[in-house]
């Protein structure tokens, strides 16, 4: 580069080959591997600063990998904005700190990621919000719930582990009368089965971790929804710092791309497996919101397109005889989370709510045969074998 | 097992710390124990436990016994021809892709090597092809971009009876579809650039082989030379390995339905896909493999109409390389294979009109759309010529 001609070898080595302006038209978004961007003269740098000037500044308000990442997640869930973070509980958490008031009421639900009930029982209290907790997909509750200093509802859609559907339309309608934000967890159905968006949610939330990066190996979380509610949490996120680094964006970019390939066979998996799963004597009670016995079947049907990859059911038996179940099967690795290409297979009582008494665990339906089964992208003949090897040491 | 399971349950790698994904071993160098021996890795170019598991990995699915990844597929290419030794014979197909002929015609004939060019998807020409005996046969089938058919079962009767190695590219369909080895190739070669990894984010290569002794010799030279995967590519790979039945499951649907809609189309005069029931080579080919792929290449009967045409395409990317989740389309003759000289193409009579298309996982109809207005673009173009 001419200009760097007068410079030695190793200000060359630093400086050289990079400073260009023109991105090249490689096929692939580019990783911007990079912490801060350099102004070309203070007069640039002026004009950012009066708004004259759209660009970047420093990694944490902003970088270009993210940003397609997060084009491609808006334009996916139908909306103006998206907005993604280091996890999904930094999700969660950095939306609620940016748009829950000081004193205001927050409405949850019993059945949910045990993390985001942590979050408002331990932190939140400390800012004066008050939580009321309510059955999952039960509109008569919410609407009971309801207060005047009411801000937000939150609800998974589909919940964890029981995989409950609210009638989001409804609740929606009821939630804008009142002046109320819904807030939607789509980590369970994702834009390929889901937009919680059309059916009156205002704002999405991700874990980003699970079927929208799909692999196993990357953290993100991501918040959708309209420009105003997200620049509000895009300012809170600059402050509070809760990034996604620009390798692991460029990952979750990269898996997006396969997620409605992944998503359909995730479907046509759960389906196979909790159909045989209900018709196994070892096995007390199924929970798939795609069999006709669970109770928001109806409203799944109507809201999603396809149930979702993860199986909730209960083995006929005690925690000894669940332990040598879940330990006998072979393709299923045992580990926490969901939503990846490999099938995983938990005891939510060992996993998520080991540390509860065991009345907290009744409170929340955590019984001891209680198995959480994702499956993965594998042969549904396979994972079936497999099941109905393993349930033989029942 | 079935397929759609061994390509996401295997063997990773004994970490430590259990980690669902491979850990990335990006390191140069190991360190070795006081003696400097009793170790399974000491430098990334001999070896490295990230590169392993993908490599592992890709041997399984090609049913071999030991896979090397290369920095790219034609690093692999050349590690093969690295078999053969000045004075000796590599047979190679008539329809190659663009970089290989000019491995071919320009470095490994430098280096004392004879090369020949047979039609070995004509059963006459390759019955004849033995007298003399090659060192090694290098074929493509398909072929990009002609989809050309070798019969591989027997072309490695052939080759065995006379003493010679068979090496098949086999990035046109990936192990997924074909597995070469189990039709009596000694070595299966990817350009891993292409529906093993998918994304269009890796440029890689692979050999695979169920000979420990070729095993041996290729190993030697890979290290020898320096060519094998970088930590972080091979890391990639395997990770873009795991969705490959459902794309290319979905990729091949698509593309059989994108060479039927082409057919019917007037703007189109020929079709080169090996899926379509007039093919020449489809009983041969599904002898030999489970579907035709998503590469179509096909003709307009102008250069002109044929550029008008991928200008207008919006979906598809104009580009060179194949097998990503992205449809792309390309002009062979100016693209990946302008390295072959014009002469030489105009003697195989490789047509500069030749469209390839590479076709993605997007929605079919999105895909149809898009190349039905392309086509109608080139149909105004067409009149204007007339």
């Amino acid at each position: 580069m001419s200009t760097l001609e007068a410079f030695g070898t190793s200000t060359r080595a630093v400086h050289d080959g990079e400073r260009r302006h023109q991105t090249s038209d490689a096929i692939t978004t580019p990783i911007h591997q990079t912490a801060t961007y350099w102004f070309k003269n203070s007069e640039e740098l002026r004009a950012y600063q009066e708004g004259r000037l759209d660009r970047d500044e420093y990694g944490r308000y902003g970088n270009p990998t993210v940003r397609a990442v997060e084009r491609k997640l808006a334009s996916m869930e139908h909306a103006d904005e998206a907005l993604l973070f280091a996890s999904g509980m930094c999700a969660t958490t950095t939306t609620f700190l940016a748009l829950l008031p000081r004193g205001s009421h927050l409405i949850l639900t019993r059945d949910g990621y045990r993390r985001t009930r942590q979050f408002c029982d331990e932190f939140l209290s400390k800012m004066d919000v008050s939580v009321s907790v309510i059955d999952p997909a039960n509109i008569e509750a919410f609407e009971a719930a309801i207060t005047d200093d009411t801000s937000i509802f939150f609800t998974e859609l589909p919940t964890n582990p029981y995989l409950r559907v609210l009638d989001l339309p409804a609740a929606a309608r009821i939630a804008r009368k009142r002046g109320i934000k819904v807030i939607v967890d789509s980590t369970f159905a994702t834009p390929a089965l889901h937009r919680a968006l059309d059916d009156g949610a205002d704002l999405v939330v991700h874990s980003a971790t699970k079927y929208l990066g799909g692999h196993n190996d990357l953290l993100a979380g991501a918040a959708v929804g309209g420009r105003k509610l997200i620049e509000s949490v895009r300012n809170a996120l600059g402050i509070l710092g809760g990034i996604i680094a620009p390798n692991d964006a460029y990952l979750l970019l990269r898996g997006m791309k396969t997620l409605d390939l992944r998503m359909e066979r995730h479907n046509q998996n759960a389906l196979s497996v909790a159909r045989f799963l209900e018709g196994h004597d070892k096995i007390r009670r199924v929970f798939y919101p795609g069999l006709a016995s669970h109770p928001d079947y109806e409203v799944a049907g109507r809201l999603l397109r396809g149930f979702g990859g993860v199986v909730t059911f209960e083995v006929e038996g005690d925690y000894e005889a669940t332990v040598r179940f879940v330990d006998r099967c072979r393709i299923p690795y045992i580990a926490p989370s969901l939503g990846g290409v490999e099938s995983l297979i938990e005891m939510p009582v060992l996993m998520s709510y080991w540390d509860q008494t065991p009345e907290a665990r009744r409170r929340f339906g955590i019984t001891d045969s209680l198995v959480r089964f994702s499956c993965g992208i594998e042969d549904t003949v396979d994972l079936i074998n497999d099941l109905e090897q393993a349930l033989r040491a029942v | 097992m079935k397929r759609a399971t061994e390509w996401v349950q295997y063997q990773q790698l004994n970490d430590p710390y259990a980690p669902s994904a491979t850990p990335l071993y990006q390191t140069a160098t190991f360190r070795l124990n006081d003696k400097g021996d009793d170790s399974d890795y000491d430098y990334t170019r001999s070896g490295n436990p990230t590169r392993r598991v993908v490599e592992d990995q890709l041997a399984r699915v090609e049913g071999g016994s030991s896979a090397f990844a290369f920095s790219s597929g034609m690093a692999a290419i050349t590690a093969a021809c690295a078999l053969v030794s000045a004075g000796e014979e590599i047979l190679a197909c008539v329809d190659l892709y663009g970089g290989t002929y000019r491995l071919l015609s320009q470095v490994a004939t430098r280096h004392g090597i004879r090369v020949r060019y047979v039609d070995t998807s004509d059963p006459d020409a390759l019955a004849r092809a033995f007298d003399p005996a090659p060192k090694l046969v290098l074929v493509e089938t398909p072929t990009n971009p002609f989809q050309s058919v070798t019969d591989l079962f027997r072309l490695s009767e052939l080759a065995r009876a006379a003493g010679s190695l068979v090496a098949v590219d086999n990035s046109m369909m990936s192990p997924y579809l074909q597995r070469p080895l189990s039709c009596g190739a000694d070595l299966v070669i990817h350009s891993a650039t292409k529906f093993l990894n998918g994304h269009s984010d890796v440029t890689a290569g692979v050999i695979v082989t169920n000979d420990t002794e070729l095993a041996e010799r290729i190993g030697f030279y890979q290290n020898a030379t320096g060519t094998a995967l970088a930590p972080f590519e091979g890391w990639l790979l395997e990770r873009g390995m795991k969705t490959l039945p459902l794309r290319l499951d979905k990729q091949q649907s698509n593309a059989g339905l994108l060479a039927r809609y082409l057919r019917s189309h007037p703007v189109v005069e020929r079709v080169h896909y090996v899926g379509l029931p007039e093919h020449p080579g489809r009983d041969v080919h599904e002898r030999q493999a489970h579907g035709a792929g998503a590469v179509i290449a096909f003709e307009t009967g102008a250069l002109e109409r044929s550029l008008e045409l991928i200008g207008a395409l919006e979906l598809f990317a104009v580009t060179v390389s194949f097998g990503g989740v992205r449809s792309t389309a390309s002009l062979p003759a100016r693209m990946s294979h302008a390295s072959i000289p014009d002469d030489v193409r105009l003697r195989r009579h490789f047509p500069e009109d030749l469209v390839r298309l590479s076709v993605g996982i997007e929605h079919i109809d999105d895909l149809r759309d898009d190349l039905g207005r392309a086509l109608d673009r080139a149909a105004a173009t067409t009149e204007t010529l007339t």
